[in-house]
């Protein structure tokens, strides 16, 4: 019983915090928003056991997504009024929208019960399982390439974001390494055989 | 008892909220960009609803995936937004008309 209030809590406080993250003015708010999502999320799949994916919701996301996105939004000098104009027109059509992706999942959910499948109880889990230690064996055994191809994704993605942002300032004096390894003693110095001179 | 059916209602209403972000805030990328974490989170609560239910490790593996693709994306998008600001000293979306001919 507990977990059930637990997790109604928490999905109020999800909701709540991802219609602030859409209506919010201010895109840092929206951002510090999104982080409360975050938090909540990694709560609830507490309660779903998957205790490894909270626990990196937290660290990758909060930790890491979001801090870039709070530091662009606080990085870029934008206008926030300005984004505001025209828009707020749009509001019946996105209620409608929204209100028609709900209904249509509810449809599937509620009305046609996923096929019997969610009346479906969750299955015991033994006292000594671990999800760490499951998940770990599942990603390197079957799931082996697919996490090396996520990893090479992870490195392209890096290196794209370095390569876009890279700026060469003018009027700098970066080394040439080819011209340094290039370069031979005789263009640099010159030895001279001359008689030596008379003190006057 | 969390049932599937919570789980799944949760995640479908987070997913149009998300939706509906990209419609109210069609102008600014950065939030634009907020809205599409939004969605996946919203599809991940789907894998994870579904891993535990049917007793398979595989969801939560391929959320696993969506989360680390996701990273590389906001990564990008951001890198691509900076860009963007530096040579236009704007993100509104309807200043990129640049492609139009």
């Amino acid at each position: 019983m507990f977990p059930t209030i637990l997790f109604f809590v928490f999905a109020a406080v999800l909701i709540c915090a991802a219609l602030g993250v859409i209506l919010a003015r201010n895109p840092v708010h929206s951002a510090l928003l999104l982080v409360l999502c975050f938090f909540t999320s990694a709560v609830i799949w507490l309660l779903l056991d998957a205790e490894f994916l909270a626990i990196v919701l937290v660290l990758v996301y909060v930790g890491a997504v979001m801090v870039l996105f709070l530091f662009v939004v606080m990085m870029l000098d934008i206008n926030i009024e300005e984004f505001r104009k025209g828009l707020a027109g749009y509001w019946p059509l996105a209620a409608a929208v929204a209100g028609f992706v709900v209904f249509a999942i509810l449809n599937v959910i509620v009305v046609r019960h996923l096929g019997g499948m969610s009346l479906r109880v969750a299955p015991a889990l033994p006292a000594d399982y671990s999800n760490t230690r499951t998940l770990g064996t599942a990603l390197f055994t079957r799931y082996a390439y697919p996490a090396q191809v996520a990893a090479v994704i992870l490195l392209v993605a890096s290196v794209a974001a370095i390569v876009l942002t890279l700026r060469r300032r003018k009027g700098g004096k970066p080394q040439n390494i080819s011209r340094q390894v290039a370069a031979r003693a005789r263009d640099r110095v010159r030895i001279v055989k001359m008689a030596s001179e008379k003190r006057p | 008892m969390i049932s599937l059916t919570h789980v799944l209602t949760l995640s479908g209403i987070l997913f149009a909220i998300g939706v509906a972000g990209v419609f109210l805030n069609r102008k600014n990328i950065i939030v634009l960009l907020m809205c599409i974490e939004l969605m996946l989170l919203a599809v991940n609560f789907n894998f994870v609803a579904f891993s535990r239910f049917l007793g398979d490790i595989g969801g939560q593996i391929f959320v696993f995936f969506i989360l680390t693709v996701a990273a590389a994306e906001a990564a990008i998008g951001l890198a691509i937004l900076v860009v963007l600001f530096r040579e236009r000293r704007s993100i509104d979306v309807e200043d990129l008309d640049t492609l139009q001919g």
